[in-house]
């Protein structure tokens, strides 16, 4: 199959898909639908973030800024580069550590206030590199479009968390008997009390079974960047970003599922298996999102890099997936027909970005356009089809990325 | 300059950066002329009412939409996040989307 053909069936399939929504009398699609997906972070401008690099800007305030690609050629996403991404205004500009107390609240015996000083020396110094990513990423590339943040594929990023178990501060306060979830609430407070704060939850079983979540103060060795939730944030390894709650300030033990807006009705999927429904269409039955699908990426070269023909070509990217690890990363150059084993770079644990690169030689001249899928240890991998669900999540679709030969 | 770098000065340097080393203040950058709206019917009552939340980049980004997409959105920002909105500057506000962002 040509490139050609490759582009002119997709085209197809997006109108249909369009047409199959504007019957079913769900939102129009906006015109040039299928150019606009085609990159979500066109025309938005760099920006230079306290503490941060150029990022891709998503949204002002609360403040919303996307990595670009170009920085997961490497297992390790920079401080500096990690993506942001707040839900309610004002966020904290400001911590005094003097003051600044994570408060540990509700069904337990012994209520804590613990400083930076306390979660650093009355705990064991814990690590996990982990992915954090948004539960959103992509989303701008649905199709038929959905409302929501329209980030590309930059809301995630991939750091060495060092912190406190948070079973070892929760086994500090006593969880009383009859204890359901824990909540989890940061700085960030809304600009009216109607507006719901963002706090989120985890079931306390989750927590006393999971010696990888932590309170982490130490992002890549150093303390996390003000954006990026300083002095401590939640550390839910192989989970979306949603419950990574930053600047985090309250722990408070509850005996019922907390089921206030950013877990009910916010940040649901569809309760199946997929997280998915027919395109356009409404979820029925909806469940908290949790764990990340596989996910793989090519980041370099950049996109439309000119390459000679005969010349071998370093593909060069990361794969990841929810918590049970890389075990294999596939290249094909031939629309998927074929797919041939890409190297993998060195394991990190099973939460982390894996490396991978492999090399490809462009047989003959004019656009070219090469794939990547992954698939992790229980032999989960990515669709050639996109899955589709209301709120823009879950999405795992096998990636490409289109070079010009010669 | 020499003199300026005695042992009494390093010594309140130090202290700054341990002070500074304890603390943390940002910056907060102003909203991005990115997010600026089109102008239009509207748009004065639209922005005010806005961005007391947010920037505006949080409309022009979204999927263009009809009467009945925008009106699901001022409808889920005053029922769902509590924004006090009348329902008279709603009307105008879904109005005005619907007519600068529509499709």
């Amino acid at each position: 199959m040509t490139i050609d053909d490759l582009s002119r069936r997709e085209a197809s399939k997006r109108i249909a898909r369009l047409g199959a929504l504007l019957a079913a009398g769900g939102l129009a699609a906006p015109r040039g639908v299928a150019l606009a997906q085609d990159d979500p972070v066109a025309g938005r401008p760099l920006v230079r973030y306290p503490e941060k690099t150029d990022l891709i800007l998503l949204t002002s305030r609360p403040p919303q800024l996307e990595t670009p690609m170009k920085y997961f050629d490497r297992a390790i996403t920079p401080n500096e580069a990690f993506f942001v991404r707040y839900h309610v205004f004002p966020i904290p500009l400001e911590v005094d550590l003097a003051t600044w107390r994570l408060r540990i609240t509700g069904r337990v015996d012994r209520p804590l206030e613990l400083s930076l000083d306390d979660l650093k020396t009355k705990f064991p110094r814990a690590a996990v590199t982990a992915v954090n990513q948004c539960s959103g990423n992509s989303r701008g590339r649905f199709s038929p479009r959905v409302l929501g943040g329209q980030w590309g594929d930059g809301a995630m990023g991939n750091a060495e968390w060092m912190g406190a178990r948070l079973k070892d501060i929760l086994t500090a306060a006593g969880v009383r008997q009859g204890a359901v979830q824990a909540t989890f609430d940061g700085l960030d407070k809304p600009a009216f009390p109607s507006v719901p704060d963002f706090v989120k939850s985890l079931d306390i079983t989750r927590i006393m079974d999971d010696p990888d979540i932590l309170v982490a103060y130490q992002m890549n060795g150093a303390p996390l960047p003000m954006l990026n939730g300083y002095p401590a944030r939640l550390v839910v390894p192989g989970w979306y970003a949603t419950y990574w709650v930053k600047n985090l300030s309250e722990i408070e033990v509850v005996d019922q599922v907390f089921e206030k807006f950013w877990m009910k009705p916010g940040y649901r999927i569809p309760d199946n298996a997929c997280g998915c429904v027919p395109p356009g269409t409404v979820a029925g039955r909806t469940v908290p999102i949790t764990r990340m699908t596989v996910r793989s990426f090519i980041a370099s070269p950049a996109p439309g890099t000119r390459v000679a023909v005969g010349r071998p070509v370093t593909l060069k990217g990361i794969a990841f997936d929810g918590g049970y690890g890389i075990q294999e990363v596939q290249v094909s150059a031939d629309g998927g027909t074929t797919w041939r084993r890409a190297d993998l770079g060195g394991d990190l644990g099973r939460y982390s970005f894996r490396e991978w690169s492999a090399a490809w030689t462009p047989s003959q001249a004019g656009p070219a356009r090469v794939m990547v899928r992954a698939f992790n240890r229980i032999g989960e991998s990515q669709g050639r089809e996109p899955l589709w669900n209301p709120a823009g999540y879950l999405r795992n679709v096998i990636e490409h990325l289109d070079l010009q030969v010669g | 300059m020499r003199r300026m770098l005695g042992p009494g000065l390093l010594l309140m340097v130090l202290i700054a950066s341990t002070v500074a080393a304890a603390d943390k203040t940002i910056p907060m950058p102003a909203d991005h002329a990115y997010a600026a709206l089109k102008p239009g019917a509207g748009v004065e009552m639209t922005r005010q009412q806005c961005v007391s939340c947010h920037s505006t980049d949080y409309i022009v980004m979204q999927p263009r939409g009809n009467a009945k997409q925008w009106d699901g959105v001022v409808t889920k920002m005053i029922k769902v996040f509590g924004a006090p909105v009348s329902d008279q500057d709603a009307k105008t506000i879904v109005e005005y989307l619907a007519t600068q962002y529509g499709n």
